[in-house]
């Protein structure tokens, strides 16, 4: 390798010496390097001033007008409102959409239906997953009310295809909308122990198919007042809210004591032990807007119980269905 | 040697040429001779490679850019191979198959890269060609940089940058249309409305080239590269690379007037021409050391001289320290560490080829509901959703349709006919519902497969493992 020995060259040393020979040149710094120095420790007062370090009388306005960017100007929240600008403009089409649409429109147009569930899900778990449960898997009621059985739903789950008030997209608009009561008289005085207790075996077995195994309950059942809401067929009357009892679905708890509960005490009946049912008003309560509950039904609709509305299919929805032949070519972006 | 040295005839006069030389510590601009000769020519032909830089990303390809990585579309463009974020592990193979060819021949033939290929090397080759073409020889530039300022100093200078920062902005602007369409950015540039990224970009690598090829040069080789601090690793006694024969050319000495060579001194004549066309300021004399990019300037600087004096050439020449210290001189074969990397290579390659004869049209994953993992419908059924994501890596639109394979006997996929759009170059999200008899449903978690295919050509398709959930029996 090559011999690069640095000699003193007339560079004064410090004076201490070590190790009889090392000593300590005293060279200064490569001017570039000093430079650099002397420029970052200006860049602090600089910066300093301008993030601003201390909120000047000034509030950064004579940098504003050099016109740098953003100097003096910035605040956390600002850049919030920034940010979230470039979520709105991006919403924005869509958004404007919705408010001329119905939900059922929305729903037949593939890209708002999109657009919506995947925007809903804040709103729903905002404002409907406290009783409703998130994705409405339903909220398991416990608690002291009950003097029978601390059991059952708070609220049904969204996500059957059992719907009390229907399950169309304009029904579900509707109950969001307007808001709905349960209503189901308690029968402590006026059905036996007894009755109560063959009744509820009976619409137990309704549920599993076997109704006609169950004679003593179907004789109550016809003969007190429950046809008068549930049916005859006992499959529920749904401009009344009442349930179909022969589904495989429970509003509140499908177990013998459940049923026996709700039907002694009743639902919103005004008991002690009544069985609360009572979606909100949306509408009176003004927490919603309008275009807020159409996404909502939307929402609600597409986790997986929505039924359809064959009758009147809207035009949008047959325009909206792709057709294999006129692929449209998307733009490049 | 106290006699002074007398110039005579052609040889001698090279000494003049050599002013006064010191280890290079970048205080000084290094101005290098250019001589013609083998490896002079053998590195304009590798530096053309550049070319491709400036010109490739223009060619054009079913009315697209052929070679486009189009970063902010994540989506590279390669002919007609479209490559996803999803095949970016090939990307990642492909820098090792990179690094491991660079650790290779550097194994071999130590920096070939950093004196053939190197864009520095390069780069600093074309701005010194126009440097000499404008100022002169180096003995010229030398007295124009000491001289004082005058119209002719000015002139020659003021021009010689400008060619340099022009040069510069086509390096910027070359770069930068590999990464979007070529003639849009030409475009948007002609009608100054290039976006803050674009001009960002530009504006770093003009100025970029203009510095670390006019001014830094050498010195980013010996201060500034990381694979000049690393290559020594890979090299070892084995490894070929341009070497003065100590043995032959010591002791050396300068030749006496009337150009005769005296007897009992080496072949070495101390002309310096070696150390005159170095491009890093090296006197390779010395030994190999971290400045030498092996790029065999001063081969032929040495060839020509030992021409002139009626010596064999060689006496710089590409060697390999075991051939200079008389050891036994290894095969090729021979070299383990060679063959480690050459190994990586063929495994990187492989899943290089394994990935682009793989790529597939289409790309399905499908994420099962978690809350609820199931739900009992009305009739008693068990319905699951599913979140299906297909990319579509085809330059085509395609509609798909959903199947499954397995699962649950009696089991209905709900809107099963129902095609979903996907378009080219993106991925879909859309949700199924499969729904099935409760009493089918024989355990918590059944094995089924889904399917995605195109509805004009079923062959292009995409499978998914998943699983359909049920209560417990
Ligand atoms: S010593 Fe020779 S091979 Fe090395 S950089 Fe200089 S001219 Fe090139
Ligand atoms: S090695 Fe060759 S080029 Fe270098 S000084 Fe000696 S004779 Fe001249």
């Amino acid at each position: 390798m090559s011999d690069n020995h640095n000699s003193a060259g007339g560079v004064p040393t410090t004076g201490h010496v070590w190790d009889d020979d090392l000593a300590d040149f005293v060279n200064q710094p490569p001017k570039w390097w000093m430079l650099g120095l002397t420029a970052s420790a200006l860049w602090v007062v600089i910066y300093f001033i301008m993030y601003p370090a201390i909120p000047l009388a000034t509030n950064g306005t004579f940098f504003k007008g050099i016109g740098l960017p953003g100097t003096g100007q910035w605040t956390a929240i600002k850049e919030l409102a920034e940010d979230q600008k470039v979520l709105d403009d991006v919403r924005r089409p869509f958004e404007d959409k919705l408010k001329t649409m119905t939900p059922a429109a929305i729903l037949a147009d593939e890209e708002l239906s999109k657009y919506v569930e995947r925007s809903g899900k804040v709103l729903f778990s905002d404002n409907c997953g406290g009783c409703h449960g998130q994705n409405g898997v339903g909220t398991e009621q416990v608690g002291a009310k009950f003097a029978v059985r601390e059991q059952g739903l708070m609220a049904p789950r969204l996500n059957d295809d059992d719907w009390l008030y229907g399950g169309k997209i304009d029904d579900i608009h509707a109950t969001i909308t307007g808001g709905r009561q349960g209503m189901m008289t308690a029968h402590k005085d006026t059905l036996s122990a007894q009755q109560i207790d063959d009744v509820s075996k009976y619409v137990l077995a309704l549920s599993e198919g076997r109704g006609d195994s169950e004679a003593a309950g179907k004789k109550v059942f016809m003969e007190s007042d429950c046809t008068a809401c549930h049916g005859a067929d006992a499959k529920g009357i749904q401009a009344m809210g009442s349930a179909n009892l022969t589904d495989r679905v429970w509003r509140f708890d499908g177990s013998i004591e459940g049923i026996k509960q709700t039907i002694t005490y009743g639902v919103n009946s005004g008991d002690a032990n009544a069985r609360a049912a009572i979606m909100p008003n949306f509408t009176a309560s003004g927490k919603l807007s309008a275009v807020d509950m159409k996404k909502l039904a939307v929402y609600v609709y597409k986790f997986g119980g929505g039924q359809k509305d064959e009758a009147a299919a809207p035009v949008a929805a047959v325009e909206a269905a792709p057709a294999p032949e006129a692929a449209p070519a998307p733009e490049a972006k | 040697m106290s006699e002074p040295v007398k110039e005579v005839g052609s040889v001698t006069g090279i000494y003049s040429e050599h002013e006064e030389w010191s280890v290079n510590l970048g205080d000084k601009t290094i101005h290098a001779k250019r001589m013609p000769g083998r490896f002079r020519t053998l590195k304009y032909i590798t530096e053309s490679f550049w070319l491709i830089f400036f010109f490739g990303a223009y060619l054009r390809w079913n009315g697209k850019q052929a070679l486009l990585l189009d970063v902010n579309n994540r989506q590279f463009h390669i002919f007609n191979l479209t490559i996803l974020p999803q095949d970016i592990w090939m990307v990642s193979l492909l820098l090792l198959l990179l690094a491991m060819t660079l650790f290779a021949v550097t194994s071999v033939a130590s920096r070939v890269f950093c004196g053939f290929f190197c864009f520095q090397t390069a780069w600093v080759d074309l701005f010194t060609w126009i440097e000499e073409k404008i100022e002169g020889n180096p003995n010229k530039r030398h007295k124009l940089d000491a001289a004082p300022w005058n119209a002719d100093k000015i002139l020659r200078k003021v021009s010689k940058h400008l060619i340099w920062l022009a040069i510069a902005v086509f390096t910027g602007i070359s770069f930068t249309i590999w990464f979007e369409d070529a003639f849009v950015y030409w475009h948007d540039l002609m009608n100054f409305k290039l976006s803050m990224l674009e001009m960002t970009t530009l504006t770093a690598f003009t100025l970029g080239t203009y510095f670390l090829a006019g001014f830094m040069r050498e010195q980013a080789c010996l201060w500034l590269c990381p694979y000049a601090r690393i290559q020594a690793v890979m090299a070892d006694s084995q490894t070929i690379l341009p070497a003065y024969d100590v043995a032959r050319g010591e002791p050396r000495g300068k030749l006496r007037s009337g150009g005769k060579v005296v007897e009992q001194q080496g072949d070495c004549i101390d002309c310096f021409q070696c150390v005159q066309v170095c491009p890093t300021g090296v006197d390779i004399r010395d030994g190999q050391q971290l400045g030498c990019i092996t790029c065999g300037l001063c081969l032929d600087a040495c060839d020509s001289v030992m021409d002139k004096i009626g010596k064999p050439r060689g006496l710089i020449r590409y060697a390999s320290l075991d051939e200079l210290e008389g050891r036994p001189v290894k095969k090729l074969y021979q070299h383990p560490r060679t063959w480690v990397y050459v190994v990586i290579i063929l495994l990187s390659l492989g899943g290089i080829i394994y990935g682009l004869t793989h790529l597939g049209s289409m790309k399905l994953s499908v994420e099962p509901e978690r809350q609820p993992l199931f739900v009992r419908m009305s009739d008693g059924s068990i319905q699951n959703k599913y979140t299906f994501k297909v990319l579509n890596k085809t330059d085509k639109d395609l509609y798909v349709k959903v199947s499954a394979e397995g699962g649950v006997k009696g089991q209905l996929i709900v809107d099963a006919d129902k095609t979903q759009l996907v378009h080219h170059g993106k991925a879909a999200g859309f949700t199924v519902f499969v729904k099935a008899p409760a009493e089918n449903v024989m355990g918590e978690v059944t094995k089924m497969q889904f399917r995605v295919e195109n509805v004009e050509n079923p062959t292009m398709a995409a499978e998914y493992n998943s699983v359909f959930r049920g209560p417990k029996r």
